[in-house]
């Protein structure tokens, strides 16, 4: 087994072999993914980056299995969550009533189960408006009421679809920087999917870099600042930052 | 909200809505005490001829001999074929927009044949039905029906098509097969388009009542108009005219407070 800088067993808990999808329409066959290959280890931040209508999103919904490649292969070790662009919370239900939606879906609401839900709201600061609705909550707590309805299944892996775009600028960092830290405590292996290079950097141990569509790898990138509890935040200040932001930008070849 | 403590802007704020909610109640009921004085000064000075026109004093006159003999059973009659027209077609309605969202190919299927039976003017299967279901309550409900059900299956069909994708993509995300995704997203998200579909319904099923009414029953606030209209006495038209649309408001009113009791959050 291949190991890390500092002596951990890396184990491969998600792999992408020449991943490929097609569309059909009317006027003609549209490829949207063509041999996407990534492998990504337990623990893992993984961050997907691309230009807009790449196919990025297209590659997590295959991931969750929400659609079907049409060519290659995929290796999963482990339960998947997703979490969307909006916190999309059922307006009608309390805040607990949302976060058991999942359990609820899959049939396996029991008590052990809740008794872990209502942890993880005590643990992440929401036990007190569990009974709030969600338009009573801001934009933040509405955000980590969502992950929490996703961590309620117990997955291994997390997929993000720019799970943060939705939220202002200022809300997007303190967001960020909480569900990173969440992520990090349940030692969830995480792959997400965003436009915004800064996000990608400051999250990920890895930025993988799309083409054009038909979207396929055209390079990965290894983030690592050298720095002890590393957040979204304080990696920011690091002056590896901007270099690393320099670097990513000249490759998604953005003409203005 | 801490009542105790609030600003001298916003207290003044506050009188300014509270003082318009006053004047606009006020201008309301001046409009109907104007209307109905000048209607009767008008009549009772010659200006409008009261024996086709009718006059206030005169409807209330009628109202009081009516209530004496059977204005309630007239009354009853409609309103108990209206409520079974409106909560039959939105019943309907809703059972029927469920199995064209199921199925997208039935729903591409009767598509045309919907968008005709839409803008056919039902009244003209008036005769068909009376033969059909034979004339009395259930020619009038199928009326009733007839005008309301296409409707209500197009606009409740298209709130299920429009329910938030993202809403839907959630549930998927989660391995929710079809009939959770209609239970626990399409449905409860669509609460506010029943109740939008049960006002709608009030009206028209009144409409087809009351045409039903005309063509063939002996009992109910049409019969007693169109009977009116044929012996010529007014009064007994406008009295019915007046009761018809206090039913409506009435009814109207029931649905909207019990929305406000089952929807409490939207």
């Amino acid at each position: 087994m291949p190991l890390e800088g500092n002596g951990k067993i890396m184990k491969k808990i998600l792999e992408l072999n020449n991943i490929g999808k097609k569309y059909q329409a009317k006027n003609g066959e549209i490829e949207a993914l063509k041999n996407i290959n990534l492998k990504v280890n337990e623990g893992e931040f993984i961050s997907i980056i691309g230009p807009s209508g790449c196919g990025k999103s297209t590659l997590l919904s295959i991931i969750a299995g929400l659609e079907k490649q049409s060519s290659g292969e995929l290796y999963i070790d482990g339960e998947i969550g997703y979490m969307l662009q909006t916190d999309s919370l059922l307006p009608w239900r309390t805040i607990y009533k949302n976060v058991l939606f999942g359990l609820e879906i899959r049939k396996s609401k029991t008590e052990e189960n809740e008794e872990y839900v209502k942890e993880l709201l005590r643990k992440y600061d929401l036990y007190d408006f569990k009974d709030k609705y969600p338009s009573q909550l801001s934009g933040g707590m509405r955000q980590r009421a969502a992950l929490i309805r996703t961590l309620a299944i117990k997955p291994r892996i997390l997929l993000l679809d720019e799970a943060f775009s939705a939220l202002d600028y200022q809300t997007r960092i303190m967001v960020t920087n909480d569900i990173f830290k969440i992520l990090k405590n349940e030692n969830i292996t995480s792959v997400m999917v965003t436009h915004d290079i800064s996000e990608a950097i400051s999250m990920s141990d890895r930025v993988v870099v799309l083409t054009n569509r038909p979207g396929t790898v055209k390079n990965i990138h290894n983030i690592d600042f050298e720095m002890e509890n590393r957040n979204p935040i304080n990696c920011r200040e690091s002056p590896k930052f901007s270099k690393y932001f320099d670097t990513i930008w000249k490759e998604l070849d953005v003409y203005a | 909200m801490h009542e105790n403590n609030i600003s001298e802007e916003r207290k003044k704020y506050l009188r300014k809505i509270k003082k318009n909610k006053i004047l606009i109640i006020i201008v309301r009921l001046l409009i109907v005490i104007v209307f109905i004085l000048g209607w009767e000064i008008l009549a009772n000075i010659g200006v409008i001829d009261s024996f086709i026109a009718s006059s206030p004093s005169r409807i209330w006159d009628t109202f009081i001999n009516l209530s004496s003999t059977n204005l309630m059973e007239h009354v009853g009659v409609t309103c108990l074929e209206t409520i079974i027209g409106f909560t039959l077609g939105t019943a309907l309605g809703i059972i029927i927009a469920i199995i064209l969202w199921w199925s997208k190919f039935l729903s591409n299927v009767l598509e045309p044949f919907l968008v005709v039976l839409n803008s056919l003017p039902k009244v003209a299967l008036g005769p068909v039905i009376i033969i059909w279901v034979g004339a009395g309550m259930p020619a009038i409900i199928v009326m009733a029906l007839a005008i309301s059900l296409i409707v209500t299956i197009m606009e409740i069909l298209n709130g299920f098509l429009e329910t938030d994708k993202e809403k839907i993509k959630m549930a998927q995300t989660f391995n929710a097969n079809k009939q959770q995704i209609l239970t626990k997203i399409i449905i409860p998200a669509n609460i506010p388009t029943f109740f939008n579909s049960l006002k709608v319904n009030i009206g028209l099923s009144l409409v087809g009542v009351i045409t039903g009414e005309f063509l063939v029953s002996k009992a109910g606030l049409g019969y007693l108009i169109v009977y009116g209209g044929q012996v010529f006495q007014l009064d007994l038209v406008m009295t019915g005219v007046i009761i018809l649309a206090i039913v409506a408001a009435i009814m109207y009113q029931a649905v909207v407070i019990t929305e406000k009791i089952i929807v409490k959050r939207g």
